[in-house]
Protein backbone atom coordinates (compact mmCIF):
# COMPACT_ATOMS: atom_id res chain seq x y z
CA UNK A 1 0.00 0.00 0.00
CA UNK A 2 1.54 3.27 -1.06
CA UNK A 3 1.53 6.38 1.10
CA UNK A 4 -1.10 7.93 -1.20
CA UNK A 5 -3.48 5.07 -0.56
CA UNK A 6 -2.71 5.15 3.14
CA UNK A 7 -3.58 8.84 3.36
CA UNK A 8 -6.74 8.32 1.31
CA UNK A 9 -7.87 5.49 3.57
CA UNK A 10 -7.13 7.58 6.65
CA UNK A 11 -9.15 10.54 5.38
CA UNK A 12 -12.04 8.39 4.15
CA UNK A 13 -12.31 6.48 7.42
CA UNK A 14 -12.28 9.77 9.31
CA UNK A 15 -14.95 11.23 7.02
CA UNK A 16 -17.27 8.22 7.23
CA UNK A 17 -16.93 7.64 10.97
CA UNK A 18 -17.34 11.28 11.89
CA UNK A 19 -20.24 11.77 9.44
CA UNK A 20 -22.12 8.96 11.12
CA UNK A 21 -21.23 10.31 14.56
CA UNK A 22 -22.43 13.78 13.51
CA UNK A 23 -25.91 12.48 12.81
CA UNK A 24 -26.14 10.00 15.67
CA UNK A 25 -24.57 11.65 18.69
CA UNK A 26 -26.95 12.87 21.35
CA UNK A 27 -24.98 15.93 22.42
CA UNK A 28 -25.33 18.87 20.07
CA UNK A 29 -21.93 20.45 20.66
CA UNK A 30 -20.24 17.12 19.94
CA UNK A 31 -22.17 16.92 16.69
CA UNK A 32 -20.72 20.30 15.70
CA UNK A 33 -17.20 19.13 16.60
CA UNK A 34 -17.58 15.97 14.53
CA UNK A 35 -18.85 18.07 11.64
CA UNK A 36 -15.72 20.20 11.94
CA UNK A 37 -13.53 17.07 11.73
CA UNK A 38 -15.43 15.87 8.65
CA UNK A 39 -14.88 19.20 6.91
CA UNK A 40 -11.17 19.26 7.77
CA UNK A 41 -10.70 15.72 6.43
CA UNK A 42 -12.50 16.77 3.26
CA UNK A 43 -10.04 19.59 2.78
CA UNK A 44 -7.27 17.02 3.19
CA UNK A 45 -8.79 15.11 0.28
CA UNK A 46 -8.78 18.29 -1.79
CA UNK A 47 -5.09 18.74 -1.03
CA UNK A 48 -4.49 15.18 -2.20
CA UNK A 49 -6.35 15.93 -5.44
CA UNK A 50 -3.99 18.89 -5.92
CA UNK A 51 -6.62 21.61 -5.61
CA UNK A 52 -4.86 23.82 -3.09
CA UNK A 53 -7.17 26.79 -3.53
CA UNK A 54 -10.31 24.74 -2.93
CA UNK A 55 -8.74 23.11 0.11
CA UNK A 56 -7.96 26.56 1.51
CA UNK A 57 -11.51 27.74 0.79
CA UNK A 58 -12.88 24.63 2.46
CA UNK A 59 -10.77 25.23 5.56
CA UNK A 60 -11.48 28.94 5.91
CA UNK A 61 -15.09 29.12 4.79
CA UNK A 62 -16.54 25.78 5.86
CA UNK A 63 -14.39 24.71 8.79
CA UNK A 64 -13.75 28.28 9.86
CA UNK A 65 -16.88 30.22 9.05
CA UNK A 66 -19.89 27.95 8.95
CA UNK A 67 -18.88 25.76 11.90
CA UNK A 68 -18.22 28.81 14.06
CA UNK A 69 -21.61 30.20 13.05
CA UNK A 70 -23.26 26.89 13.97
CA UNK A 71 -21.45 26.71 17.31
CA UNK A 72 -22.49 30.27 18.10
CA UNK A 73 -26.13 29.49 17.42
CA UNK A 74 -25.86 26.30 19.50
CA UNK A 75 -24.54 28.30 22.43
CA UNK A 76 -27.35 30.83 21.97
CA UNK A 77 -30.18 28.32 21.74
CA UNK A 78 -29.37 25.15 23.67
CA UNK A 79 -27.98 24.08 26.96
CA UNK A 80 -24.58 22.48 26.46
CA UNK A 81 -24.92 19.67 28.96
CA UNK A 82 -28.38 18.74 27.76
CA UNK A 83 -28.78 15.50 25.81
CA UNK A 84 -31.34 14.71 23.14
CA UNK A 85 -33.95 12.10 23.74
CA UNK A 86 -33.05 8.94 21.79
CA UNK A 87 -34.72 8.69 18.41
CA UNK A 88 -37.79 6.49 18.29
CA UNK A 89 -37.09 2.95 17.20
CA UNK A 90 -39.56 2.99 14.32
CA UNK A 91 -38.32 6.27 12.92
CA UNK A 92 -34.65 5.35 13.20
CA UNK A 93 -35.20 1.93 11.63
CA UNK A 94 -37.10 3.32 8.67
CA UNK A 95 -34.66 6.19 8.14
CA UNK A 96 -31.70 3.81 8.29
CA UNK A 97 -33.49 1.51 5.87
CA UNK A 98 -34.05 4.37 3.41
CA UNK A 99 -30.45 5.56 3.73
CA UNK A 100 -28.90 2.10 3.40
CA UNK A 101 -31.11 1.21 0.43
CA UNK A 102 -30.17 4.42 -1.33
CA UNK A 103 -26.49 3.93 -0.58
CA UNK A 104 -26.51 0.36 -1.87
CA UNK A 105 -28.33 1.39 -5.06
CA UNK A 106 -25.85 4.21 -5.70
CA UNK A 107 -22.79 2.09 -4.97
CA UNK A 108 -24.01 -0.71 -7.24
CA UNK A 109 -24.55 1.83 -10.02
CA UNK A 110 -21.11 3.37 -9.49
CA UNK A 111 -19.36 0.00 -9.54
CA UNK A 112 -21.33 -0.99 -12.62
CA UNK A 113 -20.40 2.05 -14.68
CA UNK A 114 -17.15 2.05 -16.64
CA UNK A 115 -15.46 5.37 -16.07
CA UNK A 116 -12.99 6.14 -18.83
CA UNK A 117 -10.02 7.93 -17.33
CA UNK A 118 -8.95 10.97 -19.29
CA UNK A 119 -5.75 10.94 -21.33
CA UNK A 120 -5.44 14.72 -21.45
CA UNK A 121 -2.59 16.36 -19.59
CA UNK A 122 -3.67 17.68 -16.20
CA UNK A 123 -3.98 21.43 -15.96
CA UNK A 124 -2.05 23.11 -13.20
CA UNK A 125 -4.67 25.12 -11.31
CA UNK A 126 -2.92 28.06 -9.72
CA UNK A 127 -4.29 31.24 -8.19
CA UNK A 128 -3.57 33.36 -11.24
CA UNK A 129 -5.54 31.04 -13.52
CA UNK A 130 -8.48 30.92 -11.08
CA UNK A 131 -8.62 34.70 -10.82
CA UNK A 132 -8.43 35.18 -14.57
CA UNK A 133 -11.15 32.57 -15.21
CA UNK A 134 -13.47 34.08 -12.62
CA UNK A 135 -13.35 37.48 -14.33
CA UNK A 136 -13.13 36.32 -17.92
CA UNK A 137 -15.92 36.72 -20.45
CA UNK A 138 -14.29 34.32 -22.89
CA UNK A 139 -15.34 30.71 -23.51
CA UNK A 140 -13.82 29.39 -20.27
CA UNK A 141 -14.84 32.40 -18.19
CA UNK A 142 -17.09 32.45 -15.17
CA UNK A 143 -17.96 36.12 -14.83
CA UNK A 144 -21.74 35.60 -14.94
CA UNK A 145 -21.93 33.03 -12.09
CA UNK A 146 -19.43 35.15 -10.20
CA UNK A 147 -21.70 38.18 -10.41
CA UNK A 148 -24.80 36.12 -9.57
CA UNK A 149 -23.12 34.63 -6.52
CA UNK A 150 -21.98 38.04 -5.35
CA UNK A 151 -25.57 39.33 -5.53
CA UNK A 152 -26.73 36.19 -3.69
CA UNK A 153 -24.18 36.76 -0.92
CA UNK A 154 -25.22 40.40 -0.58
CA UNK A 155 -28.90 39.42 -0.44
CA UNK A 156 -28.18 36.71 2.13
CA UNK A 157 -26.24 39.16 4.27
CA UNK A 158 -29.04 41.72 4.24
CA UNK A 159 -31.64 39.02 4.83
CA UNK A 160 -29.73 37.59 7.79
CA UNK A 161 -29.48 41.03 9.39
CA UNK A 162 -33.17 41.84 8.83
CA UNK A 163 -34.46 38.45 9.97
CA UNK A 164 -32.34 38.26 13.12
CA UNK A 165 -32.89 41.91 14.03
CA UNK A 166 -34.91 42.39 17.17
CA UNK A 167 -38.20 44.00 16.19
CA UNK A 168 -41.23 44.69 18.34
CA UNK A 169 -42.33 42.87 21.47
CA UNK A 170 -42.02 39.13 21.06
CA UNK A 171 -44.07 36.71 23.05
CA UNK A 172 -41.32 34.91 24.89
CA UNK A 173 -42.15 31.67 26.55
CA UNK A 174 -40.12 29.96 29.21
CA UNK A 175 -37.38 27.92 27.59
CA UNK A 176 -38.17 24.25 27.28
CA UNK A 177 -35.11 22.69 25.82
CA UNK A 178 -35.34 21.00 22.51
CA UNK A 179 -35.91 17.32 22.48
CA UNK A 180 -34.18 15.43 19.72
CA UNK B 1 -5.09 12.27 -9.82
CA UNK B 2 -3.97 10.02 -7.01
CA UNK B 3 -2.05 6.98 -8.20
CA UNK B 4 -3.55 3.76 -6.88
CA UNK B 5 -6.90 5.30 -5.94
CA UNK B 6 -9.56 4.90 -8.64
CA UNK B 7 -12.34 7.43 -9.04
CA UNK B 8 -14.90 4.92 -7.75
CA UNK B 9 -13.43 5.12 -4.24
CA UNK B 10 -14.15 8.83 -4.13
CA UNK B 11 -17.69 8.30 -5.38
CA UNK B 12 -18.38 5.58 -2.81
CA UNK B 13 -17.00 7.78 -0.05
CA UNK B 14 -19.22 10.65 -1.16
CA UNK B 15 -22.22 8.32 -1.36
CA UNK B 16 -21.75 7.10 2.20
CA UNK B 17 -21.38 10.68 3.45
CA UNK B 18 -24.45 11.78 1.49
CA UNK B 19 -26.66 9.08 2.96
CA UNK B 20 -25.34 9.71 6.45
CA UNK B 21 -26.62 13.24 5.88
CA UNK B 22 -29.96 11.92 4.63
CA UNK B 23 -30.30 9.72 7.73
CA UNK B 24 -29.56 12.69 9.96
CA UNK B 25 -32.05 14.89 8.15
CA UNK B 26 -34.77 12.26 8.58
CA UNK B 27 -34.14 11.45 12.25
CA UNK B 28 -33.09 14.75 13.80
CA UNK B 29 -35.73 17.01 15.27
CA UNK B 30 -33.53 19.94 16.20
CA UNK B 31 -33.20 22.66 13.56
CA UNK B 32 -29.46 23.14 14.05
CA UNK B 33 -28.66 19.44 13.74
CA UNK B 34 -30.81 19.30 10.61
CA UNK B 35 -28.75 22.17 9.22
CA UNK B 36 -25.60 20.17 10.00
CA UNK B 37 -27.02 17.20 8.06
CA UNK B 38 -27.63 19.47 5.07
CA UNK B 39 -24.04 20.68 5.27
CA UNK B 40 -22.89 17.05 5.15
CA UNK B 41 -24.97 16.49 2.01
CA UNK B 42 -23.59 19.59 0.28
CA UNK B 43 -20.04 18.65 1.22
CA UNK B 44 -20.36 15.13 -0.19
CA UNK B 45 -21.57 16.55 -3.50
CA UNK B 46 -18.51 18.82 -3.56
CA UNK B 47 -16.22 15.80 -3.20
CA UNK B 48 -17.96 14.25 -6.22
CA UNK B 49 -17.45 17.34 -8.35
CA UNK B 50 -13.77 17.61 -7.46
CA UNK B 51 -13.08 13.92 -8.11
CA UNK B 52 -14.88 14.03 -11.47
CA UNK B 53 -12.94 17.11 -12.46
CA UNK B 54 -9.55 15.68 -11.51
CA UNK B 55 -10.04 12.18 -12.85
CA UNK B 56 -12.22 12.52 -15.94
CA UNK B 57 -11.62 16.10 -17.15
CA UNK B 58 -8.24 17.19 -15.76
CA UNK B 59 -7.76 19.78 -18.53
CA UNK B 60 -10.87 21.72 -17.48
CA UNK B 61 -11.95 23.55 -14.33
CA UNK B 62 -15.75 23.28 -14.34
CA UNK B 63 -15.98 20.95 -11.36
CA UNK B 64 -13.75 23.11 -9.22
CA UNK B 65 -15.73 26.25 -9.95
CA UNK B 66 -18.99 24.45 -9.40
CA UNK B 67 -17.94 23.36 -5.93
CA UNK B 68 -16.66 26.88 -5.26
CA UNK B 69 -20.14 28.22 -6.01
CA UNK B 70 -21.74 25.43 -3.99
CA UNK B 71 -19.64 26.48 -1.01
CA UNK B 72 -20.74 30.10 -1.47
CA UNK B 73 -24.40 29.05 -1.65
CA UNK B 74 -23.93 26.86 1.44
CA UNK B 75 -22.43 29.76 3.34
CA UNK B 76 -25.30 32.13 2.52
CA UNK B 77 -27.81 29.36 3.25
CA UNK B 78 -26.24 28.75 6.67
CA UNK B 79 -26.27 32.47 7.47
CA UNK B 80 -29.96 32.91 6.60
CA UNK B 81 -30.95 29.63 8.25
CA UNK B 82 -29.25 30.56 11.50
CA UNK B 83 -30.89 33.99 11.46
CA UNK B 84 -34.26 32.26 11.07
CA UNK B 85 -33.40 29.75 13.80
CA UNK B 86 -32.49 32.52 16.24
CA UNK B 87 -35.71 34.34 15.41
CA UNK B 88 -37.71 31.15 15.98
CA UNK B 89 -35.96 30.63 19.31
CA UNK B 90 -36.78 34.19 20.34
CA UNK B 91 -40.44 33.70 19.50
CA UNK B 92 -41.08 30.14 20.67
CA UNK B 93 -38.18 29.52 23.11
CA UNK B 94 -37.47 26.24 21.36
CA UNK B 95 -35.93 25.11 18.07
CA UNK B 96 -37.55 21.71 18.02
CA UNK B 97 -39.41 21.37 14.72
CA UNK B 98 -42.29 19.52 16.34
CA UNK B 99 -43.00 22.37 18.74
CA UNK B 100 -42.93 25.11 16.11
CA UNK B 101 -46.30 24.55 14.50
CA UNK B 102 -48.19 27.79 14.96
CA UNK B 103 -49.06 28.07 11.24
CA UNK B 104 -50.23 24.47 11.03
CA UNK B 105 -53.94 23.90 10.25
Amino acid sequence: MTSNQLMFVLFSVMIIVFSILTVTTRRILRAATYLLLVLISTSGLYFMLNYQFMAAVQLTLYAGGIVVLIIFSILLTSHISQKFEPVGLKKSVFSALAAITGAILSIVTILDYKFSASVEAAKEVDMRLIGRSLLSVEYDGYVLPFEVISILLLAAMIAAIIVAKKGGPSKTKTPNYNKG
Amino acid sequence: MITGVPVQYFLILATLMFFAGIYGFLTRRNLITMLMAVELILNSVNINFMAFNRYLYPHKMEGMFFSLFVIAVAASEAAVAIAIIINIYRRFATINVEDVNEMKY
